[in-house]
């Protein structure tokens, strides 16, 4: 890749937190914008351009509108990363999907539902080629320079494949269910440092799943722990409803 | 593109940039009547009230933080005493003392955020912050360091400033540390204090550069009878005076309207504000000294109506939260710090409201639950949600007072009207763009 990348940010159905959390590296920013031009990026800055090397994407799919601009950044970038579980895996907007969507609709606008079209809320890689993740919610600070770094060096950034529960052994943090609590730690993929074991939270699973989760057992924990099934399954989709399509009983 | 004559007039931004979500500002003009000034929401629709339904009550503040990452705090903390109301969950003054510290570093976060990076380039005719770098590199370094802090007490006492960890309902999952806290208030006193007087400095400099314009305009906050309100207060009206908020209905009326997917809201009048100039009309009185050595400053007034002067009330509030931040910080470490267990045995099953002061203003949340602790209903109602339709006013009055100006102007100044609202999109829709019909 060139000495200085050229850098667009662009975002979707989400929150925005991700980009916030850009700005957010008030030690790092500087050095983070000597190393790359930022050449559009609505939230900071007036402007658009035509092309760019690496496009960092937030949120999910929710519209005919989204669907069009995402082609587009596609087309204009050569290396395009998701930012965040919206982006990476639907994250939380993906929960509307768990439900007939006239229903949602009727819900929120009444009978003016009509004036606002929607589609269930998709991870940006069911409709485009996504080449990297930068996973959590929001998204992982410390993955965001690691990928960020790589993508800098020339490097392939690497996405780890095993579990929060791996990184929680390893800060020797008290196993959150020996706290009387439950945790989506041994099914939810790691790289986030078990942040919020750490704070005496349990994992919400904002990271996603790994590749070969054990759901069986993960429901059987959950229920053993006090959980019904149902409630179970709720708690595995919050940030997941898209992964778990068609897997849940 | 430009050719406002003053008959004539067609401006349309399509995804006004600067602002968080997506919205477009449309003037339209024909031969001098005005037809048409609003702030389109284009952000697609969430649906949170429809999310929620059916989750557990461990879950309802987790997920509505996640309608705003600017706001995640502000939404978090509503969301905690609507549940605990609703379950009848007790917490401690601790609670409160931590809940009101960190909502003073969201508070201070946003709000510097909007003066340095989103408001500023206007003032200074850059597209940008990041031209200042190079321009500007001390003021640049200078807003990284004020916000790093603020960010800091969100990182320290909820574990991370966006999407807050350790807050649950009933209290905290983790504690901060005495040492944590006394370091937060040595870098409040030594680094955030002159920072916050260069920043009045900075700002005075650059005060030519805000638009003169008025509009007698409603303003609505909390008010509290012990300190700024933030966490916790009546619903106050510059027309109506003080209700409850049990009355949190009447006092933001939410109705749809086409142009916009986020609803819109009026109480006495066609529209209210509210945000940071709202909270200084109403409760001005209550600031301490370094608040109003700003405001005296800057220009700010008692019963201001300039609608581009929020961006210099949310200055004068950043100076309140920290010194407010130190001597919460007094109290709590006075008090000794109590390793406490959140309170989640719930005596009831009802419903709730909470009303808090975020930074863009008021902000509800209610919801109902079911016996076994599962959301049945829900009602989240955003500020910029309540701004919308005074955007709206706001630009009737203003396209014809400066319709003689060229069609850039008079864009940039439409621009910096609804950047001064510091319009937070993906709230209200729980959506921003700007667009001039020719």
């Amino acid at each position: 890749m060139a000495d200085k990348p050229r850098v667009a940010i662009f975002d979707f159905t989400g929150c925005e937190g991700c980009e916030l959390n850009q700005l957010n590296f008030e030690d790092q920013l500087l050095d983070i914008l000597a190393h790359v031009d930022i050449v559009e990026w609505r939230e900071a800055m007036d402007g658009q351009v035509d092309e760019y090397d690496i496009a960092f994407v937030e949120g999910s799919l929710s519209t005919p509108d989204c669907i069009n601009r995402i082609n587009e950044i596609r087309r204009k970038t050569k290396v395009l990363v998701a930012l965040g579980a919206c982006a990476v895996q639907g994250g939380v907007n993906g929960m509307k999907n768990t439900r007939p969507i006239d229903e949602v609709r009727q819900e929120v606008y009444g009978d003016d539902k009509y004036l606002f079209p929607t589609l269930p809320a998709l991870a940006l890689s069911s409709v485009v080629k996504v080449d990297y993740n930068v996973r959590g919610c929001p998204m992982t600070q410390i993955e965001f320079l690691k990928v960020f770094t790589s993508l800098v060096m020339g490097k392939e950034p690497i996405e780890p494949d095993h579990s929060v529960c791996v990184d929680c052994k390893l800060k020797e943090n008290e196993c959150v269910y020996e706290k009387g609590m439950i945790c989506l730690g041994p099914v939810t993929r790691a790289g986030c440092d078990a942040h919020c074991p750490s704070f005496g939270q349990y994992c919400t699973g904002c990271r996603g799943l790994v590749s070969h989760p054990n759901l069986k057992g993960m429901e059987e924990i959950l229920v053993e722990h006090g959980l019904s099934v149902d409630e179970a399954w709720k708690r595995l989709e919050l940030y997941n409803a898209n992964e778990l399509e068609g897997v849940r009983p | 593109m430009s050719t406002a004559t003053g008959t004539n007039l067609n401006i349309k931004v399509k995804h006004l940039t600067r602002v968080e979500g997506h919205g477009n500002i449309v003037v339209n003009m024909k031969e001098g009547v005005l037809e048409k000034a609003q702030l389109e929401i284009v952000e697609a629709p969430r649906y949170f009230e429809a999310m929620l339904k059916g989750r557990s009550f461990h879950e309802a503040a987790i997920i509505t933080s996640r309608i705003c990452g600017i706001c995640s705090l502000g939404h978090q903390i509503t969301s905690l005493k609507a549940t605990e109301q609703a379950l009848g969950l007790e917490i401690s003054e601790q609670t409160v003392q931590l809940r009101k510290l960190l909502i003073h570093g969201a508070t201070m976060q946003s709000n510097l955020l909007h003066a340095y990076f989103l408001a500023a380039p206007d003032f200074l005719k850059v597209g940008s912050v990041f031209p200042l770098v190079e321009t500007h590199p001390e003021v640049v370094v200078r807003a990284l360091r004020m916000k790093r802090l603020a960010n800091d007490i969100g990182d320290v006492v909820s574990g991370r400033a966006v999407h807050p960890i350790t807050p649950v309902p009933g209290g905290f999952t983790r504690i901060p540390t005495a040492g944590e806290l006394k370091e937060l208030k040595r870098r409040l006193a030594e680094d955030m204090y002159p920072d916050l007087l260069a920043t009045v400095e900075t700002l005075k400099s650059l005060a030519g550069a805000i638009p003169q314009f008025e509009r007698e305009t409603e303003y609505i906050s909390l008010r509290s009878d012990d300190d700024y309100a933030m966490y916790d207060g009546d619903i106050c009206s510059t027309d109506t005076g003080r209700v409850p908020d049990s009355e949190y209905l009447k006092m933001s009326n939410e109705f749809v309207v086409p142009h916009s997917t986020s609803k819109h809201a009026k109480v006495n009048r066609s529209s209210f504000m509210v945000g940071a100039l709202a909270r200084w009309n109403n409760n001005h009185d209550r600031l301490g000294e370094l608040a109003h050595t700003a405001a005296d400053a800057l220009g700010l007034k008692p019963g201001c109506c300039n609608p581009y002067m929020n961006t210099i009330a949310q200055v004068v509030e950043a100076a309140h939260c920290a010194i407010d931040s130190i001597a919460i910080i007094d109290k709590l470490l006075a008090d000794g710090l109590k390793d406490e267990q959140p309170n989640q045995e719930p005596t009831k099953f009802g419903t709730g409201i909470g009303s808090t002061e975020v930074p863009r203003g008021i902000l509800y949340h209610e919801y109902s639950y079911d016996r076994q602790g599962r959301v049945t209903a829900a009602n989240c109602i955003i500020p910029t949600g309540q701004n919308l339709a005074n955007i709206d006013d706001d630009m009737k009055k203003l396209v014809p007072e400066i319709i003689d100006k060229s069609k850039e102007e008079i864009t940039l100044h439409l621009e910096m009207l609804v950047r001064a609202y510091d319009p937070c999109i993906s709230c209200s829709v729980h959506m921003l763009d700007v667009d001039f019909i020719e």
